[in-house]
């Protein structure tokens, strides 16, 4: 999976998360949470969406590399970086 | 000749990835949500009825009476929407007027954080930027601080000797947590933060009438719903969680969330030889929370009552005292009125009254004891209605009090406990998992996780914990799911 293909994976369950944010502008360097309206409810609901669709599955310790749509890329790449792109 | 008894348990099968013990709404929403994940859900509740607190009955006269799920913050939209349906969330409706009345002031706020502070300021005389910090301080309180300040200490210093102050603070989120001014500070801040965000929020259609669509989405998920199913016991071996006992027939299961009371889950349903004698020790140290008596007024078809409140907080005490709020005579009640809006259509009203209670006050009565004071209970209640409902007593065809004996009956709780264990019980129902593989809680516990919001939030958190657990198991699911 390349690094846009990841970005995209992101997008795609904020966007189910929050489907009435506007999820199209984010910037990749600023929180998340600053950016749409997240609560920790939220960073669980993509920790639990990444194990049900990649069997990835986030420590509790490494959140805060969620923190940012940036830290979400470089954390999560390597990690699918041998994965097709599944449907979802 | 009697007929035999219906088997319940009629075409269930013989192993299951989770059994949920209890269907209150920590129960029914993890039990959707690993349905949802791909697992294969047992629910168990003991009751005829689904929704353990979140529960209602029906009277002769056509009344339907809602037991507690009258108010939860704005969050819960969010949550029913994620969790359970945009149907259901789309029924989510906003109580406008609450109204406290008390020897102390008379107040009707929207209950958010502009009108509170607005009416901190007029009322009160609170200096703004005294508000201003009160506020921030309560928002950033996180579940992860160890915090050691009470609420008492809390208010003790931002608003220190005002009586009246902490009245207007802690009297709604009492009733909405069970928790006091002597528990700690982040068991109110984060359950006010909530409330103050938006205000008061209500379910449009009644208790039954969720419930009914929160089961209609369970079945569509594939849980499979057995009601009159008492769990009688968790079978563990080697530190690892096999299966259950259901009506005297053993279900095998890889894992058990139980919404059960946390003390029963373990001391009763578990058994305390299973867990380390240091965990057993923290155990025993956890106090349970406190119970109800609620009294239900059925008005009569045709008549009505003027809109005086959706949620009135009304005491002839001096001041807020956590003893006297518990004490049997308490006059401190909490009245929810259940207007026509509530369930469009049908024209009625209805209302119930609230004390907090302590079960050792009733459990030990004589019948004719429990039946008199019962009758107390309801007169008394009608006498404190009478001020803001003038002729009550003629409008009223029903009336009935239940206690903190009836809560346990229908529960099971111990003590018949309305809001579960006081905050050290979040730590134990945390670490259940680390004592015995595949056994997690989710329900009433530490007041950060009480409340309506706090048990369906609680119940996700837990079901993300099963999923994880349930997947180590079985990596093969993921691709099945994918």
């Amino acid at each position: 999976m390349t690094i846009e293909e990841v970005r995209q994976i992101i997008l795609n369950i904020l966007a189910d998360i929050a489907p009435d944010e506007d999820i199209s502008s984010i910037d990749d360097n600023t929180k998340l949470r600053d950016q749409i309206d997240l609560d920790s409810m939220d960073f669980l609901d993509i920790v639990m969406e990444l194990r049900k669709r990649f069997n990835i599955e986030v420590p509790e310790k490494d959140y805060e590399h969620l923190a940012t749509m940036a830290g979400c890329v470089s954390y999560l790449t390597p990690l699918l970086k041998n994965r097709p792109l599944a449907s979802s | 000749m009697n007929k035999p008894p219906r088997n319940w348990l009629k075409g269930v099968l013989s192993a299951y990835d989770t059994v949920v013990i209890g269907s209150g709404l920590a129960g029914m929403t993890s039990a959707n949500l690993l349905a949802k994940l791909g697992h294969k859900v047992l629910l168990a509740e003991h009751h005829y009825n689904m929704g353990g607190m979140a529960t209602w009955f029906k009277r002769k006269g056509g009344h339907v009476m809602d037991i507690s799920l009258h108010g939860f913050p704005c969050g819960m939209i969010k949550t029913l929407r994620k969790y359970w349906t945009q149907d259901i969330s789309h029924r989510v409706i906003q109580l406008k007027n609450v109204r406290f009345d008390n020897p102390q002031f008379s107040v009707n706020t929207s209950f958010d954080k502009i009108d509170f502070t607005h009416i901190l300021r007029e009322r009160f005389g609170i200096l703004r930027e005294v508000i201003d910090e009160f506020f921030l301080t309560v928002r950033d309180m996180n579940f992860y601080d160890e915090v050691v300040m009470t609420t008492r200490e809390l208010f003790e210093k931002y608003f220190p000797g005002r009586t009246d102050v902490w009245r207007f603070l802690m009297e709604p989120i009492t009733y909405a947590n069970g928790s006091t001014l002597d528990d700690p500070a982040i068991t109110y801040g984060i359950v006010f933060s909530n409330f103050m965000d938006k205000g008061v929020f209500t379910y449009q259609g009644g208790t039954d009438h969720l419930i009914k669509e929160m089961k209609q989405e369970l079945l569509r998920n594939g849980v499979d719903i057995r009601t009159h199913c008492m769990v009688e016991k968790i079978y563990v071996d080697d530190k690892t969680v096999q299966g259950v006992r259901i009506n005297g027939q053993d279900i095998q299961c890889k894992s058990v969330l139980s919404n059960s009371n946390l003390l029963t889950t373990i001391e009763q349903l578990t058994g305390e030889e299973h867990f380390d004698p240091e965990f057993i020790k923290e155990v025993k140290k956890v106090r349970l929370n406190n119970s109800s008596c609620q009294v239900y007024m059925g008005i009569k078809t045709g008549e009505t009552v003027p809109n005086v409140g959706d949620l009135l907080f009304s005491s002839e005490a001096d001041e807020y005292c956590t003893d006297q709020i518990l004490s049997k005579d308490v006059t401190s009640r909490t009245f929810s009125f259940y207007y026509p809006e509530i369930r469009p259509g049908t024209n009625r009203y209805s209302i119930v009254s609230s004390t907090n209670a302590r079960y050792q006050d009733w459990a030990n009565l004589s019948e004719s004891e429990y039946k008199k004071d019962k009758h107390h209970l309801e007169q008394t209640t009608l006498d404190a209605l009478e001020k803001y409902v003038p002729g009550i007593r003629k409008k009223v065809d029903h009336v009935e009090a239940s206690t903190p004996k009836t809560f346990k009956r229908y529960t099971l709780h111990p003590s018949g406990t309305s809001f579960g264990t006081k905050f050290e019980g979040l730590k134990i129902s945390r670490d259940l998992p680390k004592q015995i593989n595949g056994l997690f809680h989710a329900g009433s516990v530490g007041i950060i996780m009480s409340g309506w919001l706090g048990a369906a939030n609680y119940g996700v958190i837990v079901a993300n914990e099963t999923d994880k657990y349930l997947r180590q198991l079985s990596p093969s699911l993921v691709t099945a799911s994918a």
